[in-house]
């Protein structure tokens, strides 16, 4: 304890202090960075998934393959194998393309589940609707389903994201120098442990509740009377 | 000439047949109503002309054009030709009325905006809602969104219009206003196919009336023949007993 009082001012100096900044910032980069192009893919991913016809098969199976394997795949083995694979292509990958990509990748997997559930939701009589006027598939989505899946979709993705800030300390083992990373570093400088994990807690904390903040409020701005009263029309047809 | 033409449609969902050869006509300006009990069939045939359940066999002409509904073209222009009214009216809840009515005109047929715009207030004037063209589908009552999707399928200018049991889902006393309105549209010379178990309603209005059961048609005619003299057992026993009250 005396160790760690001693500690404190020369811990929380100028330099350390840029040093875990730098680092939060890189964090909340990769993770933004990783979740808003994997969650635009995912779109992709749900609309492919949903091609009608025989010849589309393999491309729906395809599809529903990546989904499962990478739902069932920990993330570090996600990161070591863009890592190993990047590197046998592109050698000068920087590291943080290469977190960026990991997250991706598996951000493409679970928010494609997110939006399949969301758009699941919107009653198939809306798209038949629509199909009797001839828009077409990308027309319904666009105009007629996504709009009335988005209150479904909007919550759960950004849950995903919140917790998504944590497991990016993951990214540290092949030295991206984020947040875990970092405190590693400071650790190993022989600062007391207990202050600079706590100190790094702090930082994760303050990252993710804004973000948990945007979302409740979204939330709440998404589920107006209208969209209240459609769900109750989806369970009670 | 007929105006539609259905020789010998049938459509199975997965093995089970639900159309077993269907043929009926009707001439450009008349009124067919298809009845009989549920389950008989009769939401399929509209279901099948729309292309939203897929024909197994038989023939479609419109006019002189033979309806294929073999690919995703084909189908598309049968549903150019035509416009369905369901029973959940099945309004994009996500739209005013007034997007409701617009959309299709102006992202599908591409008409001009002014037309289409003007258009759509008359027939929001036809059905009684001029005042409520800003309103959302979940702030009106069941009878006000069936009369702005009949409205939303006449902006599409159909040649054949398919009412698919639009009283159904409707309180008693909503029913009446949603009538009138398709009243109007069968003085107009509206060519329609009305599926429907308003028998009063379709005695006034229809030209020809189908019964069917069990994917097949047992007696077609006009509707005092089908309704006083049916001539089959079938037709005897199911208007004995939804005519009696």
């Amino acid at each position: 304890m005396e160790r760690i009082l001693e500690q404190i001012p020369r811990f929380f100096s100028g330099p350390n202090m840029a040093l875990l900044l730098e680092a939060a910032g890189l964090t909340l980069a990769m993770t933004i960075t990783g979740c808003l192009i994997g969650f635009g893919l995912a779109f992709v991913l749900v609309y492919l998934r949903q091609t009608p016809g025989l010849w589309a098969l393999p491309l729906r199976w395809i599809c529903i393959t990546y989904v499962e394997v990478f739902r069932r795949i920990p993330f570090i083995v996600v990161i070591y194998l863009v890592l190993f694979f990047i590197q046998a292509v592109t050698p000068d990958a920087s590291l943080f393309t290469i977190a960026v990509i990991a997250i991706c990748l598996y951000a493409v997997a679970y928010t494609a589940d997110i939006i399949r559930g969301g758009i699941e939701s919107v009653p198939v009589t809306q798209v038949e609707a629509a199909q009797s006027m001839n828009l077409s598939r990308l027309q319904t989505n666009i105009r007629i389903v996504l709009p009335q899946a988005w209150p479904v979709i909007v919550p759960p993705a950004i849950a995903f994201a919140v917790s998504f800030i944590k497991d990016t300390a993951l990214v540290s083992q092949v030295g991206v120098f984020e947040l875990t990373f970092r405190g590693k570093e400071l650790n190993n400088q022989g600062y007391s442990g207990l202050l600079v994990f706590g100190t790094i807690a702090i930082c994760y904390f303050l990252l993710s509740f804004p973000l948990s903040m945007l979302g409740q409020y979204l939330e709440k701005r998404l589920a107006t009377p209208r969209g209240e009263r459609r769900t109750r029309k989806i369970r009670n047809p | 000439m007929p105006h539609l033409e259905v020789s010998d449609v049938r459509a199975k969902y997965g093995t089970l047949e639900v159309l077993k050869g269907i043929s009926f006509s009707i001439k450009k300006g008349e009124i067919a109503s298809l009845v009989g009990p549920s389950g008989s069939g009769k939401s399929t045939v509209l279901r099948a002309l729309m292309g939203l359940t897929p024909i197994t066999g038989g023939t479609v002409m419109i006019g002189n054009d033979r309806m294929n509904y073999s690919s995703a073209k084909e189908v598309r222009a049968a549903r150019d030709r035509m416009a369905i009214v369901f029973q959940q009216y099945n309004l994009f809840q996500n739209m005013t009325v007034m997007k409701n009515l617009t959309l299709a005109p102006l992202k599908i047929k591409k008409w001009d905006s002014a037309e289409v715009m003007s258009e759509a207030r008359r027939l929001l004037g036809l059905v009684g809602l001029s005042d409520r063209a800003d309103a959302y589908p979940d702030q009106l009552s069941g009878g006000q969104q069936q009369r702005v999707a009949l409205a939303r399928a006449l902006a599409l200018k159909p040649q054949i219009l398919l009412l698919d049991e639009v009283t159904s889902a409707l309180d008693p006393e909503l029913v009446n206003e949603v009538l009138d309105a398709i009243r109007k549209l069968a003085n107009e010379g509206m060519t329609m196919i009305i599926v429907s178990h308003e028998m009063a309603f379709v005695r006034e209005v229809a030209d020809k009336v189908v019964f069917m059961d069990e994917g097949q048609i047992i007696e077609a005619g006009k509707p005092n023949d089908i309704f006083d003299n049916p001539q089959t057992d079938r037709a005897r026993d199911f208007f004995s007993k939804i005519l009696r009250h």
